[in-house]
């Protein structure tokens, strides 16, 4: 299943990148592949920005403005102002 | 399999062979152990064994001087590796089997509240009989997290690594951080996990890693961190396949079921709403200049009511059920197609057509509204939603569900006052 098509975050440097395959051993959803001992994203509408691959980068090669896909979140976020934030923590937790 | 067995003596005890002291050096690098290797690397001598010849002056150090012959060994004066192999590890023995209690438990965490409170102590717990060469496997405190992992582990001598992370799942922990390489790295050094085994592996949940940094656990610990599969049941075929994951078991599944378990945290907040929802057309219905009629209250307000069960059904768990199968990517309209469905199905037996317009326009509107507002939320369940796509959609969603809540309200009122005659 795919969600919203041309609204991710994801960008990969191939200049940077080394080919390590962290990326495409973290990746749940299966966006990138090992090609010429380099990583190339495969299918960027697959990403929902868990931010996996960014973390695991050891040379920087990967940014993405990771977060919680989540409506409750970020309508906390817009009534809070704040960042999106579920409130899995605390009591209400009603949200992943 | 017997949960209390008692460990079989020494099978902790280091081999001088696999590195004496804090384990075997790291691959390429020219040291016996690791507190040799991380002495060269600061630039120090190094303890000397098993490289180049130590200088004479140099006396031995306390490490990893070779057994003097004489006088013959006592308490005192152990060879190198004692300090380590004097360790026991402090670990929970823990069953693979999972009890009726346990699957009640489960039950329970997936109908309602006692989800965030269960939990289990952060630290090390034991499978099986495991020894120095045997695999660590890192969890979160999370029972449920928890007990997949020891069950899918029956059978094997196996170390659990459990991380503080208050009590949540992994994938949601990692979004956090609390699963995350701070965590990760203190509790590995509160357990002494160097010590407890010899090799260098550490195998956490695929789903940790928006949260850890593996090559920051690399650099602090020296343990390389493999990530197991997705799925805890398939763990053992990860081992059994040299670590390594098919491109099957490293992506996340979205089934029928796994969707089907979800939905009463879908909808049971929304019955909490739905009881003050109830109320609110009680009172509507039942106003009128004179007071309030019980009466009127129930049999005019009898259908909205109905209406309103049907269209909470429709956003959190029709929509959720047949996901893919509804029309649109986003889930706000996902819900209002369902909603708009759910409403025209049930509004016929209850004679919504024979209503005032006012009425009609009223129900047409908020029902297949509630539905989709439900339906968004079900976005922070999925496993293929993004930040990115949800300020999308809610951009235009979140003004649409205001303009039709207060159109609603505009819609009832004059209703209610051409009933009154005041209009």
């Amino acid at each position: 299943m795919k969600y919203l098509l041309n609204v991710t975050t994801l960008t990969h440097s191939p200049d940077k990148c080394t080919g390590c395959a962290r990326c495409a051993e973290v990746c749940p959803r299966g966006v990138f592949e090992i090609n010429a001992k380099k990583a190339r994203i495969t299918d960027k509408d697959l990403c929902m920005e868990c931010g996996a691959c960014a973390k695991n980068c050891a040379f920087g090669a990967i940014t993405v403005n990771a977060g919680v896909g989540c409506a409750s979140a970020v309508i906390n976020g817009m009534l809070s102002g704040a960042e999106p934030s579920c409130d899995c923590g605390n009591d209400t937790g009603a949200c992943c | 399999m017997n949960a209390l067995k008692k460990p079989k003596k020494d099978e902790n005890v280091a081999q001088a062979g696999e590195g004496c002291c804090g384990g075997p050096a790291p691959e390429g690098v020219a040291a016996c152990c690791v507190k040799d290797a991380e002495a060269k690397a600061i630039g120090e001598e190094g303890c000397g064994c098993g490289t180049a010849p130590v200088q004479a002056s140099t006396p031995p150090s306390a490490c990893c001087a070779p057994p003097p012959k004489d006088p013959p060994l006592s308490e005192e004066r152990k060879p190198c590796w004692s300090p380590a192999s004097d360790f026991k590890p402090r670990a929970t023995r823990v069953s693979s089997d999972l009890t009726l209690s346990d699957r009640l438990k489960h039950l329970r965490c997936r109908l309602g509240a006692y989800r965030m409170s269960y939990s289990v102590a952060p630290g090390l717990y034991a499978v099986g009989e495991p020894t120095k060469t045997s695999d660590v496997f890192v969890s979160a405190n999370y029972g449920m997290s928890f007990d997949h992992l020891r069950k899918a582990l029956k059978g094997t001598d196996s170390w659990i690594l459990v991380l503080d992370t208050k009590g949540i799942n992994v994938w949601c922990a990692a979004g956090k951080g609390t699963f995350g390489t701070a965590e990760l790295v203190e509790r590995m050094n509160s357990v002494r996990l160097a010590e407890t085994v010899s090799h260098r592996r550490i195998i956490l949940p695929q789903l940790g890693a928006p949260g850890v940094a593996a090559h920051a656990v690399k650099e602090k610990t020296g343990f390389r961190v493999y990530y197991g599969p997705v799925r805890a049941e398939e763990i053992k075929q990860y081992v059994e396949a040299g670590y390594k994951a098919t491109k099957e078991m490293r992506t996340v599944g979205f089934s029928f079921s796994d969707r089907l378990v979800l939905t009463p945290m879908e909808i049971n907040p929304a019955i909490k709403i739905y009881l003050l929802y109830a109320l609110a057309i009680l009172i509507i219905f039942g106003l009128s200049p004179s007071g309030i009629s019980f009466r009127e209250a129930f049999t005019n307000g009898l259908p909205f009511l109905i209406l309103g069960l049907a269209a909470i059904f429709s956003g959190a768990l029709f929509t959720p059920l047949f996901l893919g199968h509804i029309p649109f990517r986003a889930f706000s309209v996902k819900g209002l197609l369902t909603g708009l469905v759910s409403t025209l199905i049930v509004s016929r037996p209850l004679g919504i057509a024979s209503m005032s317009p006012l009425l009609q326009g009223a129900v047409f509107l908020f029902f297949p509204a509630l539905s989709s507002y439900i339906a968004v939320q079900f976005t922070g369940s999925t496993v293929f939603t993004g930040l990115s796509g949800v300020k999308r959609e809610l951009k235009y969603a979140i003004p649409a569900y205001m303009a039709a809540a207060a159109l609603t309200l505009l819609l009832v009122g004059a209703y209610k006052l051409k009933e009154w005659g005041l209009a």
